[in-house]
């Protein structure tokens, strides 16, 4: 118990001079864009693979019980699609996948300079450390996770309108009239809101883990199992609370 | 001229430096000697400031960094150079951005001038035309100088070396030390070198601190070092029995 205190004072102490003043600012924004690049990029191929299946998935499910009930019509079920990928599924999936390869891979990229001593180096010239190492990463998780939902969103839908006309449940005319319908701009800021939390919670979690390394190989495998377990858990956690009080 | 005055470091509850003084001359190499343990790499930690001392105090030319702030330490940092046990590059950047990220993040410099002084600093090292590669294309001596070449780009006032040559076989390390002495006469360096290597004590040791259990044992230049006949420090200057042999033989010839 104690150590759970420990452990979250520390992780403060670390986000506070995270955000403590840059001595440069132009050597701030590069490695951010560079962190955004290598996380955006990075993550693409994944997050859309799966967005676009989750998408088919959930219209072919949908339309499978749509057409056991018999009370609605078949073209709801874009609408539905739609509002499920919005508010849970998009940020949510992402969440849970960004945490699996971002988050692992913060923590072992820090880890591994705590460990050879890179960290110091840069101590040692006098540069702030956690601002200049942490600062940049989470600023750059902040940016890029909104997008990647919103990109997981559109390909979901695709995927719905492609397993939905496959499987001849409904036309594109219907599907798309669904997708449209009833669209409230409100759960778009839910998502936004979950997005920018989880953004910040996979990145400020496996910098904590990565930053906080003492040992070798296998404190560094430790590490970044630590941060995707914990970040994964936070992200759940946080889905949930903020369901509960934004909707 | 750095000085450390009655440093003392426990990890868990275990003394590794029980209260140790000392002093390091600008424009001399000064070697901390003393068996693997013995609390080399501590000592160096604890003077830059990676390791807070439990007590004592260290001494920049009279400036005290113990009592420091981060925002003050940092402008000591500015002029201290360090080479790293384990070189410690950055091994996601090329060697040019490695010794170029200290001039990128404190100076004013134009991207010419930086280049001309990672150039000129490379050219130092002898290690001409090396910018584009990275640190895991190169051998570890190349590493060594590289890293020398990273501590000494912002012309710094003080250079630690944690064990610059080991590793290294026999030729490239005297290289390495002959390196780091003419930098430090070059530029009037306080220079901080840990070694347990003879061959560095005897090549480059202007200023020699014997470490043993926590404490200074002895404290001279390298040509004192060899009139010692008993003790601990004997013991580890003339480690092998071939050696001591040799060593007492000598002795016996001389009278
Ligand atoms: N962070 C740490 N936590 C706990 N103990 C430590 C730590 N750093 C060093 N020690 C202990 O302090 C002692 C001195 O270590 P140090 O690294 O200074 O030795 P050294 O003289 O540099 O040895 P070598 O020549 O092998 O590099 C060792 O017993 C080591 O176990
Ligand atoms: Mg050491």
């Amino acid at each position: 118990m104690v150590r759970i205190f420990e452990t979250f004072g520390e992780y403060i102490t670390l986000m506070y001079r995270a955000f403590s003043k840059p001595e440069k600012a132009v050597m701030y924004w590069n490695e951010t864009f560079r962190q955004a690049a290598s996380i955006g990029v990075g993550s693409l191929p994944i997050i859309a693979l799966v967005s676009t299946f989750i998408g088919a998935v959930s219209a072919v499910q949908f339309a499978y019980q749509f057409s056991s009930l018999n009370l609605v019509p078949m073209w709801w079920i874009g609408s539905v699609v739609r509002k499920a990928m919005i508010l849970e599924l998009a940020p949510t999936i992402s969440a849970l996948l960004l945490a699996g390869k971002v988050g692992s891979n913060i923590a072992s990229e820090l880890g591994t300079m705590r460990i050879s001593e890179q960290i110091d180096a840069y101590e040692i010239m006098g540069v702030n450390t956690p601002a200049y190492l942490v600062g940049p990463k989470i600023a750059a998780a902040i940016f890029v996770v909104p997008m990647l939902v919103i990109i997981a969103v559109f390909l979901g839908i695709i995927g719905g309108w492609g397993a939905g006309v496959g499987g001849h449940f409904y036309t594109t005319a219907e599907y798309f009239k669904g997708v449209t319908d009833g669209f409230k701009s409100y759960d778009v800021v839910v998502m936004m809101v979950k997005s920018l939390l989880f953004g910040f919670i996979i990145s400020s979690v496996s910098c904590y883990y990565g930053f906080t390394v003492e040992g070798g190989a296998v404190e560094i495998g430790e590490s970044s199992t630590r941060a995707v377990v914990y970040s994964s858990i936070i992200v759940v956690i946080v889905n949930f609370v903020v369901a509960f009080l934004l909707l | 001229m750095i000085e450390i005055k009655n440093i003392k470091k426990s990890f868990g509850g275990t003394p590794v430096l029980k209260g140790v003084s000392a002093t390091f001359e600008s424009g001399k190499c000064n070697l901390i000697i003393g068996k693997s343990g013995s609390g080399k790499t501590v000592t160096l930690k604890c003077m830059v400031g990676l390791i807070e001392p439990d007590e004592g105090y260290i001494l920049f030319d009279g400036r005290n960094t113990t009592e420091m702030d981060f925002t003050a330490r940092k402008e000591v940092r500015k002029e201290i150079g360090m080479l790293f046990q384990g070189t410690a590059l950055f091994d996601s950047l090329s060697v040019e951005a490695n010794i170029k990220f200290p001039l990128d993040m404190f100076t004013k410099m134009t991207a010419e001038e930086k280049r001309d002084r990672v150039n000129f600093c490379l050219e130092r090292v002898n290690l001409p035309n090396t910018n584009k590669k990275y640190p895991g294309e190169l051998s570890g001596g190349m590493k060594k100088r590289v890293g020398i070449a990273r501590a000494i780009v912002m012309n710094p006032k003080y250079l630690f070396c944690d064990e610059p040559n080991s590793g290294l076989d026999p030729k490239t390390s005297i290289v390495i030390d002959e390196l780091i002495k003419e930098i430090t006469q070059e530029y009037n360096i306080t220079t901080v070198v840990n070694t347990h290597d003879m061959n560095s004590v005897m090549g480059i040791g202007d200023k020699v601190v014997f470490l043993h259990q926590g404490l200074k044992y002895w404290e001279g230049t390298h040509k004192e070092i060899l009139k010692i006949t008993d003790g601990e420090l004997f013991d580890f200057i003339f480690a092998s029995d071939f050696l001591k042999d040799l060593r007492l033989r000598a002795h016996f010839d001389d009278k």
